[in-house]
């Protein structure tokens, strides 16, 4: 009989609803505990929370720990911690994962200084394995390997938590691949109430702001995206006018929106959304290996670029080599005379 | 006593501008590919701790962990207005992740006393996991915000400032001490004239023992006129070691750290057998049928 504990999940919340990459690392997790003989758990927080909460159970979990206090809602991050470290200590899961968010990133490290475990931020893939540490001659069975960009996604970095558990990850949005969802599947839900102390309490939120976001690229099944050599704000009239034409969405590497031609919320790579669409056109992007990261599982990439040499070719399944203001607008004529 | 914060800087090699390979053939990553800047978040931090000396008549102490050559980054914060720089540095400190990284910092700051507001970039373009700056916060057992975008008011026993949040933005009122974790939302100031002039000749003293070596001169004697004269003109950088800061060697370096990392691989972007087309019509209208025809289009 193994002392393991389980593979839990902080279900991120906002207004009750449940972000996306949570769901998404539910799966994981239940792919996780399967292979090692656990369960997957979710933790989510918050107040009022009404409980429907059945998602969690279609895609895997078999136990929803639900933490409710007025002062956990809206988020901040010494209530939030508070909760959530008192739970570990309690069922001492073996693993815990978050969505690599901006609200994952500021809690999973202030849990997991407090809790004296590792984190490794950021990851794009998980798997179970054993590790030998040949420099302190030790072996660990059955670890999580944490494999994760680094050096700006030049290298890829497994990495392993030999201290207690939880070994904590955060990982990147879109990578983990939803399965399909049994709504047939029920769970159990633990109710709790935090006894938070007053030092939690210290912080206020004056004023809180938030508007929706201006577009869900995961969803588009054809993206045109436009780079740097895109040259100017103008020229990347271009670039919409090509996504119009096809009925697709428009996006851009950071290049792009750094320059100020489209706003953040389109862009594509690492510090971006991750997609894979359809059909990806790359429109004057030279190819980062941060942009590629967000892109390169796309079924289809066209690469236009008026370097031969761009690094984007040789990830792309076609190549134009060619000025965007020349082959843009034939594109378009091909495809409305064959529509 | 004037108010206090301190800005935590580090070093990192220029990951957006790589020359060359950047692993080595046996498998470590090139430093030597690298060049050694500023992190730019980093600078972000400063610039925001700099406002906040103008306002509020902080002083502002800026330190960075790293090897010897770190204190570049020190001169570079003294160039544009940092009044006293400390370099953290010592061979136990070495293999350093996160956390152990974080525990070494907030014996940095325990061993200063009476910092009200301590003040990171968000993350390091080396790592990017933004993780040092929330876990110093909790070693230190003070509030943080993460990911500040301005400082509404310091003027009292708080502070008021606003940050991103997914999808907005958000103010939060914390009573001080309180680190921030700062993004690119300011325009950091150039190293200015008149400070390159001064503190170009700021040193640690492992940069003065070395210069006097160069110039055959060993007698301690003369290294601790010169730490004098140097600390009289405002021009010494402080190099302190695990044992100055009162750090736990269980607690640093490798031996503090939970994570190891088990393999490194370099990024090689897939040689796929990409198909040329021509952006000629002819070109272009083949290769719009054929998306057509297997329903990528259309």
């Amino acid at each position: 009989m193994s002392t393991r504990g389980n593979v839990w999940i902080f279900i991120e919340q906002e207004g009750g609803k449940i972000a996306e990459v949570s769901l998404e690392l539910v799966c994981k997790a239940t792919e996780l505990a399967k292979r090692l003989g656990t369960k997957s758990e979710a933790v989510i927080l918050g107040d009022k929370l009404d409980g429907k909460f059945d998602v969690l159970f279609h895609y895997g979990c078999s136990t929803v720990y639900q933490i409710e206090d007025k002062a956990l809602e809206p988020f901040t991050v010494l209530p939030y911690a508070q909760a959530l470290v008192k739970l570990l200590k309690q069922h001492k899961p073996n693993i815990l994962l978050f969505g690599a968010t901006l609200k994952g990133r500021e809690l999973g490290p202030r849990v997991a200084s407090e809790m004296l475990c590792g984190l490794t931020a950021d990851c794009t893939d998980l798997q179970i394995d054993d590790f030998e540490d040949k420099i302190n001659k030790a072996n660990y069975k059955d670890k999580l390997m944490q494999i994760r960009p680094a050096f700006g996604g030049n290298i890829i970095a497994t990495i392993v938590n030999t201290w207690e558990d939880p070994q904590m990850v955060t990982v990147r949005e879109g990578v983990m691949k939803l399965t399909t969802p049994d709504t047939s599947k029920k769970g159990k839900i633990v109710k709790i109430t935090p006894e938070l102390s007053p030092e939690t309490k210290v912080m206020k939120v004056i004023e809180r702001v938030r508007k929706p976001k201006s577009v869900d690229l995961k969803k588009a099944s054809i993206i045109v995206s436009g780079g740097y050599g895109v040259g100017t704000k103008e020229n990347f009239k271009l670039v919409e006018q090509l996504a119009e034409a096809l009925g697709g969405q428009v996006a851009a590497s950071r290049a792009a929106v750094d320059a100020g031609w489209i706003n953040h919320d389109y862009q594509v790579g690492q510090t971006g959304v991750t997609v894979r669409p359809k059909l990806y056109i790359a429109c004057g992007i030279s190819g980062s290996v941060q942009h590629v990261a967000g892109m390169n599982e796309s079924a289809k990439i066209i690469a236009i670029n008026s370097d031969p040499e761009a690094p984007i070719f040789s990830v792309a399944h076609y190549g134009i080599v060619g000025e965007l203001n020349d082959v843009i607008p034939k594109i378009i004529k091909a495809f409305k005379a064959k529509v | 006593m004037k108010r206090q914060l301190m800005v935590f800087v580090k070093q990192v090699p220029d990951t957006k501008n790589i020359s060359g390979e950047a692993m080595t053939p046996e498998g470590t990553v090139n430093r030597a590919a690298l060049p050694a800047i500023f992190n730019p978040e980093d600078l972000n931090a400063l610039e925001l701790g700099l406002q906040l000396k103008e306002k509020y008549n902080f002083k502002v102490i800026v330190a960075t962990m790293g090897p010897p050559n770190a204190s570049e980054v020190l001169r570079e914060a003294l160039y544009r207005g940092a009044d006293e720089a400390i370099l953290i540095t010592d061979r136990a400190f070495a293999g350093a992740d996160t956390l152990a990284t974080s525990y070494a910092l907030s014996c940095c700051v325990k061993s200063i006393g009476n910092v009200e507001l301590i003040l990171c970039g968000r993350q390091a373009i080396d790592g990017d996991t933004a993780q040092v700056g929330p876990q110093l916060a909790e070693k230190l057992n003070i509030p943080q915000i993460a990911y500040v975008e301005e400082v509404i008011d310091a003027s009292g026993k708080s502070i008021k400032a606003r940050r991103a949040i997914e999808g907005g933005y958000e103010i939060l009122e914390s009573p001080l001490p309180t680190l921030l974790t700062v993004i690119d939302a300011n325009e950091p100031r150039p190293a200015s004239a008149k400070g390159i002039m001064k503190y170009k000749k700021a040193k640690t003293r492992s940069e003065v023992a070395k210069q006097l070596r160069d110039a055959d001169y060993t007698e301690a004697a003369v290294l601790a006129e010169k730490e004098t004269i140097l600390r009289s003109k405002n021009l010494w950088i402080h190099e302190w070691d695990a044992a100055k800061i009162n750090a736990d060697v269980n607690r640093i370096g490798l031996k503090g750290s939970p994570t190891k990392v088990k393999k490194i691989e370099s990024v090689v972007l897939k040689a796929g057998k990409v198909v040329s087309i021509e952006p000629s019509e002819a070109g272009i209208n083949g290769l719009i049928r054929e998306l057509i025809e297997d329903h990528t289009l259309g």
